[in-house]
């Protein structure tokens, strides 16, 4: 994206030179450390040593609709196809800790992800699938202790012990208040839940990523790279003060940090920015939390491909952009990553669009030998120019925000939420005012006729199937108010919500009664209006 | 949105997200609304266009126009339109389309005696 032919920046606005050359880099010793070597910190050049030549990227496509049966065979599907792991998209119900019997959750169940209620429910999802040998991935946030203790109790059902599970729980409350907005409870019980389940797992389940703290909401919401890096820094800052507050190490639980970014068409500022995360990361983790175990300074992230960058217009041509998305995120060092699918501007995408995704990544993986070589634009004076700019201003902005007292400070006043609107109103204006060319948007118009592309329809039968189940459910079950008396003590007594929590889903207590317990013990958040 | 209808000198009353059809009428009854405007995303576009039209009814606003935008297939651009939605604008459709468009409403709104 540029300003004009002439005067070129980036998205995040930093002035682009006509040529850089050896004098933008400084003193070659000093640009030896900010690089380092790939596997130590400061981990710029990768947070493994080997990187892709021991160990591709997982491929790691969002998948969710309908009931648990309708999800588990597009999971079937996805893996028969060369998937090497599973990404789980719950529906808003789910997100938002209603049952799908709740009149609120008339319109929206199983639309944006899958229906789950119960343990039942996340079992039948993942009926034929081991999950003592399958890494799944859970865009889950205010509900996500409670489908933590749904998949926990799954996977008991299946024999597979706690200690064995692989994946990541995404539990990142406060970027749910700056940009994602599925959020339930006030931001600080909010934030105990989430210490809750980070503490369980650094015990219980050690090879689980307890959080995943994610800029990519963000930045799809509008903001860029330099907001994205600080608002996630930011917030992993207050994750961890908040873990270190209950006396747990900070050597202990940040390994399993885990971390997810938007990956643009802007591939030179996105691998630039991929490199700087991992180098601020090490550096606070080192300077604030005094960090001495390396892999707790290691930072390991998840790529999305951005869909906003997507367009309804000429739609085929969005596989171009997923392509150099998904090539950015591999040179910036990604550990999974996952591609949109090309008719994501206008529905749920089909098995076609999903599969054609997935070969994307595979092509890239295995046709482009841009696997074989670790962080293979290092040195480029442009690129290592671009990440020490962008690393000056990240750390500029983590200080603006450590001036407003920290993330969650700064959050409840509203400060990054309206950061991201007007950054957002910025770049629809210069798409508007023909400053940023968006092709077939506006240029290279193309009078198309769009309703000859085959769309996902749900199958609108699947709320009642849903709902039968869930009667079903209720009827076979018994009492569980013990269960829930026992999971209200522990929400308002301060101890670890977890093990209650896990008692009462085996019980069959169903997401949208566990979520009744927290709201009654935490309160509900309503957004201020920024306006 | 909001700070594009804001600087065409509309007066943006954002009651946020989820708010339901029954709390957005009861707003427009007590603000006196030229147009009312809904974004959906989730593909729930069609039955939430339903309870919106069906309380407007019940909140006696027929006079006033409903919009709706967001993540709508163009398959269901003409099944919101007969179902009473006034004007529907799916994702791509540039912003100042959209201002102009629901300005328009607006004008023709203020017109009616």
């Amino acid at each position: 994206m540029s300003e004009t032919a002439q005067n070129p920046t980036t998205g995040s606005g930093i002035p682009v030179a006509r040529l850089y050359t050896a004098a933008d880099l400084g003193d070659p010793a000093a640009l030896d450390e900010r690089i380092g070597a790939p596997g130590q910190p400061p981990f710029t050049r990768g947070p493994y040593a080997e990187m892709y030549r021991q160990r591709l990227w997982t491929m790691r496509q969002y998948a969710g609709y309908g009931s648990a049966e309708d999800t588990n065979q597009r999971f079937h599907y996805l893996l028969e196809q060369g998937q090497t792991a599973l990404s789980v998209a719950f529906d808003l119900p789910t997100q938002l800790g209603l049952d799908s019997s709740a009149p609120a959750a008339k319109a929206e169940v199983g639309r944006v992800g899958v229906a789950i209620d119960t343990a039942d429910d996340m079992a039948d999802l993942f009926a034929g699938l081991p999950l003592d040998d399958l890494s799944v991935n859970f865009t889950i946030n205010a509900t996500a202790p409670i489908i933590l203790a749904f998949y926990l109790v799954a996977a008991e059902r299946q024999g597979a012990d706690r200690s064995q599970l692989a994946g990541t729980l995404q539990n990142d409350i406060l970027k749910e208040f700056v940009a994602r907005k599925t959020f339930i409870f006030p931001p600080e019980p909010s934030m105990r839940l989430v210490g809750d389940v980070v503490e369980f797992c650094t015990s219980e389940a050690p090879r689980f990523n307890p959080i995943s703290i994610t800029g990519y909401h963000a930045r799809e919401a509008g903001c860029d790279t330099v907001q994205e890096l600080a608002f996630t820094m930011s917030d992993a800052i207050a994750y961890a003060e908040l873990l270190v507050g209950r006396g747990l190490s900070f050597d202990a639980f940040a390994p399993r940090f885990s971390f997810h970014f938007a990956t643009t068409l802007e591939m030179f500022e996105e691998v630039a920015k991929l490199r700087v995360a991992r180098r601020l990361w090490a550096q606070i983790a080192r300077d604030r939390f005094g960090a001495t175990n390396p892999e707790a300074m290691r930072l390991r992230f998840f790529s999305g491909c951005s869909g906003a960058t997507l367009t309804a217009q000429q739609p085929l041509n969005n596989v171009v952009r997923s392509t150099i998305q998904c090539l950015g995120a591999v040179l910036g060092g990604a550990q999974s990553i996952h591609v949109m699918g090309y008719d994501e501007a206008m529905a749920i995408p089909t098995d076609e669009a999903v599969t054609l995704a997935l070969r994307t990544q595979q092509i890239i993986a295995h046709e482009t030998g841009v696997a074989d070589t670790v962080d293979p634009l290092a040195g480029s004076y442009f690129v290592e120019a671009l990440t020490d700019e962008l690393e000056a201003r990240a750390t500029e902005l983590i200080g603006v925000i450590d001036g407003l007292g920290g993330a969650v400070a700064a959050i409840e006043a509203g400060v990054p939420q309206r950061w991201i609107a007007e950054s957002a109103y910025r770049s629809e204006m210069a798409v508007a005012n023909l400053t940023a060319v968006k092709v077939g948007v506006n240029a290279h118009v193309e009078e198309e006729d769009a309703t000859e592309l085959r769309l996902f329809e749900l199958d609108e039968m699947g709320r009642d199937r849903q709902l039968a189940r869930l009667d079903r459910h209720l009827e076979g079950r018994a009492d569980v108010s013990d269960a829930l008396a026992a999971l209200s003590g522990a929400a308002t007594s301060g101890q670890n919500v977890m093990e209650p929590l896990i008692e009462a889903a085996r019980r069959g207590a169903t997401l949208g009664e566990l979520s009744d317990v927290f709201r009654k013990a935490f309160g509900t958040h309503r957004e201020p209006s920024l306006w | 949105m909001s700070f594009a209808l804001r600087d065409a000198g509309c007066e943006v009353i954002y009651l946020g997200l989820r708010s339901t059809p029954t709390e957005m009428m009861t707003v427009a009854v007590e603000e006196d609304v030229d147009v009312i405007g809904a974004s959906i995303l989730s593909g729930a576009h069609l039955p939430i266009a339903g309870d919106l039209i069906a309380e407007r009814s019940r909140h006696c606003l027929e006079h006033v126009p409903v919009v709706v935008g967001g993540i709508v297939p163009p398959r269901d651009v003409a099944r919101l339109l007969e179902m009473g939605v006034d004007e529907v604008f799916p994702a791509g459709t540039a912003i100042a389309d959209v201002v102009n468009r629901i300005t328009a409403l607006a004008d023709s709104r203020q017109e009616r005696p």
